[in-house]
């Protein structure tokens, strides 16, 4: 299959699932890239997401939303099938406290997929890679009936034909 | 347990209000919509069902990552029931096991203390809706006590 064709599907569809998921939102979480098991999305500082006031630190809670949310995204790019997904477990180690006032970069990589299970590992930093302020670990689940991924995109395509908005996802 | 307060002859009352006190050093906490409760003698959280803690709206199913927060905050909570006086403690690992879809109503956690050290605590915690023998999530996990605070 054309790759362009399925990048080019995974950052519509990406985009679109960080804008339509309610929570992610709600705390302002922002989609920034997406490739084949990968999927990087960031975190704007809020005073609405501080696990303690004296010291102004993000709470784990918000790093782990994050994480979640970015490991979903390189699990439904991991598989060879595209179809609903959900979280069977999540391990997180909170190596350091997040810095006041930084956003928050959480990256995933799906390094092993199953016909229905998808296994990842995250990080998340603010601004250094190489000094994260937690790592963490996960499994995926597929639920539901699965499409392929030419399916897909030939269903955005006839879509796009019919409304000539074209740039709808699916 | 709590001696933080003076007694007004309601402990239960006291604690709740402690607590509440507590949580409001938590915006996060403010920001899911979590509210503490006393189910007989057992120390509760609830998560009121919010439109904006949807993590899938097709299904729908409330967010993971919400489900996650919500029990890190419990687990904290209780330790800081445990151990009045001292700065709020932090997560060192958790470990997150998914169970059930979490519907789009109000969902529940309790913790429980595993062990208690002068540094560390391991807590477990069960989020449940509709009924508590069927729990949609588990937390366990290490948490680093605060600071004596005198």
């Amino acid at each position: 299959m054309d790759m362009d064709e399925r990048l080019k599907l995974f950052w519509e569809v990406g985009a679109a699932m960080i804008a339509s998921t309610p929570h992610a939102t709600e705390l302002g979480i922002q989609f920034v890239a997406v490739g084949e098991g990968q999927a990087t999305l960031s975190l704007p500082y809020s005073s609405g997401l501080v696990g303690d006031a004296k010291t102004r630190v993000l709470h784990g809670g918000a790093v782990t939303t994050l994480l979640d949310q970015a490991c979903g995204l390189a699990a439904f790019t991991g598989f060879d099938t595209m179809g609903a997904l959900a979280t069977l477990s999540l391990r997180i180690d909170y190596q350091r406290a997040a810095k006041p006032d930084q956003t928050i970069i959480g990256t995933a990589e799906c390094y092993k997929t199953t016909t229905h299970v998808a296994f990842l590992r995250a990080l998340a930093h603010d601004g250094d890679e190489s000094d994260p302020v937690a790592t963490a670990q996960a499994t995926f689940m597929s639920t539901g009936p699965r499409l392929s991924f030419e399916d897909a995109i030939k269903a955005r395509m006839e879509r796009a034909k019919r409304s000539k908005a074209g740039t709808r996802a699916p | 347990m709590n001696n933080t307060t003076p007694a007004s002859g309601h402990p239960k009352r006291d604690a709740i209000r402690d607590i509440r006190e507590r949580l409001h050093n938590i915006p996060y906490a403010a920001t899911l919509g979590i509210e503490p409760h006393f189910m007989g003698e057992e120390f509760t959280l609830v998560l009121p069902f919010r439109q904006s803690n949807i993590g899938n709206a097709s299904l729908p199913a409330l967010h993971g990552g919400g489900i996650g927060g919500f029990m890190e905050v419990c687990a904290i909570a209780q330790l800081i029931l445990n151990n009045p006086g001292r700065d709020l403690p932090r997560p060192i690992g958790i470990s997150i096991d998914y169970l059930r879809r979490g519907k789009p109503v109000d969902t529940y956690a309790r913790a429980q203390v595993f062990k208690q050290g002068s540094r560390v605590a391991n807590v477990r915690v069960r989020a449940w809706q509709d009924r508590f023998e069927t729990p949609i999530a588990a937390l366990s996990g290490h948490f680093l006590l605060g600071r004596e605070t005198g």
